[in-house]
């Protein structure tokens, strides 16, 4: 299987039982430094250029988000937001996409076999072939990430580059990003220099200057720096707390291996009642029951 | 509808077996197992051009994907640019404007070749690089032939080129740089400038 594979695989979706391996690869991340983030966005030019999409011309509403939102093209989106912050007026600018969740949603809300794989090194990718664009991704993900197509109905999202991360390349917004406001690594040293620019932040006045690695989804693998970790949501809406909906946690986590429980339960208990009792046969006494119904007619 | 006819019978007996076999598959009597593999690495086996970013004056290095390894008969074909991680100005960054150097080499309304326009006319006639330089040396040629000034007032020696200037590209390499100021100076012109002051 491995030669098939350039990323080993740690899960995949709808699938019971993981098929267990030896190897074990490096965590990696992708660090957004928010406060070095001047917008240019350069990251969002090279997603589309590495991964062969191209965003419809918009229209300009009178903010400098563009497009308006995530697309099945546009897998990352710088979000806008003026705002006053302790009486400072602060611009702030958030690189959206896909946080690669070391819990994804998207993988546990996920019905087809295989649509969504994680890979050992944190990468959680949309495997299109497998795809079914039933949308059950976009209610699993606490971040309203992923977006169906309108060309082919089947999902799509940030792959954090897997194709160049599974050569030894960055992804390509990590790469091009002129401020160095995103780099990448593993997931140890991109947290080791989050610690140094907090620091550095906090020098500057920044006091709740933090890391976002929400352990509400068991830490991502895109990780911010934010000035201001203790309110999250001015970012343009990132969850201070984000858990995969308890429905989705509920109907896939307990119900769905219950009920399936329940099926080949009920397929043994039926297997074993024909080996005992055999086949339910015709006797003398409902044929006589149905020769007295014949005679006396319901009124 | 046609003449195929489903009975009653027939239907309740297809959707017991589709309902057994979506049962089995969610049991994990899977047909098939998912690989999954990632999207082939796009440059493997492309040619890599160095250059500089035509844009500004930071004159960031690129590095051009082509696909095909410049054998004789193999068109190349630029499919992707990206930063040039040794170049000391940019180490591999670049801008949105750099990031998309793509769209703007295959571009539709990029000038590919020389055109002309005669005074007062309204039609681009393309031409070729030969006639466009000729032109271009004999207009330069008139003009500083009438215009040159090779004395001052003071009858001082000053041998300059006032009528006529020239601006520069930006992305330009020392060499190219020093070529361009040597031709422009050698010549008396004063009027210089580099797209550099952006």
């Amino acid at each position: 299987m491995s030669s098939l594979q350039s990323l080993d695989i740690r899960r995949r979706s709808a699938t019971v039982t993981q098929s267990p391996s030896q190897r074990e690869a490096t965590e990696i991340a992708k660090l957004i430094d928010v406060s070095r983030c001047i917008g240019c966005k350069a990251c969002q030019a090279a997603c589309l250029e590495w991964n062969d999409l191209r965003e419809e011309v918009g229209v300009n509403v009178g903010v400098y988000d563009n497009p308006h939102d995530l697309t099945e093209n546009t897998w990352t989106l710088m979000r806008f937001t003026e705002i006053d912050v302790d009486g400072r007026f602060e611009w702030l600018i958030r690189k959206d996409g896909c946080m690669h969740c070391a819990d994804p949603g998207c993988l546990k809300a996920c019905p087809a076999p295989g649509a969504i794989v994680q890979y050992k090194n944190g990468i959680v990718d949309f495997i299109s072939e497998n795809c079914i664009g039933c949308g059950y991704c976009v209610k699993g993900c606490p971040f309203n990430i992923p977006r169906i197509s309108k060309k082919d109905a089947k999902a799509y999202k940030c792959s954090l580059c897997s194709d160049r991360v599974a050569v030894g390349q960055a992804p390509a917004c990590a790469k091009v990003c002129p401020t160095q406001a995103i780099s990448f690594g593993t997931k140890k040293d991109m947290a080791a220099w989050a610690d140094k620019r907090i620091a550095d932040l906090k020098e500057r006045g920044y006091k709740s200057a933090g890391l976002y690695d929400p352990p509400g989804v068991g830490g991502t693998h895109v990780m911010y720096v934010l000035k201001h970790a203790d309110r999250p949501q001015i970012y343009a809406g990132l969850p201070k707390d984000p858990k995969i909906s308890p429905l989705v946690e509920f109907w896939k986590g307990v119900t769905k291996p219950l009920a399936l429980a329940g099926v080949g339960l009920a397929a043994l208990i039926g297997f074993f009642h024909y080996v005992t009792h055999g086949p339910n046969e015709v006797q003398a006494e409902d044929e006589e029951a149905a020769a007295k119904a014949r005679r006396t007619p319901a009124e | 509808m046609g003449s195929m006819k489903i009975t009653r019978r027939g239907a309740l007996k297809l959707t017991a077996a589709s309902v057994g076999a979506s049962t089995l598959t969610a049991l994990g009597f899977s047909p098939a197992q998912a690989q999954g593999a990632v999207r082939a690495f796009k440059l493997e086996r492309t040619t890599e051009t160095r250059n500089t970013c035509p844009y500004c004056s930071v004159g960031c290095g690129v590095i051009m994907y082509s696909v095909g390894d410049r054998s004789k008969n193999v068109h190349g074909k630029i499919i992707h640019i990206e930063g040039d991680p040794d170049h000391p100005t940019n180490r591999g960054t670049l801008c949105p404007k750099g990031a998309g150097l793509i769209d703007f080499i295959n571009a539709k309304t990029r000038l590919q070749y020389p055109e002309y326009r005669a005074p007062g006319g309204k039609e681009w006639k393309r031409i070729s690089w030969d006639e466009a330089i000729d032109k271009i040396a004999r207009h330069v040629k008139a003009d500083r032939d009438k215009n040159f000034i090779t004395k001052n007032a003071d009858g001082q020696t000053v041998n300059r080129w006032l009528t006529t200037g020239f601006l520069a590209a930006s992305a330009t390499s020392n060499e190219t740089a020093w070529i361009t100021y040597k031709a422009v100076r050698s010549m008396g012109m004063v009027v210089f400038d580099n797209q550099a002051r952006v």
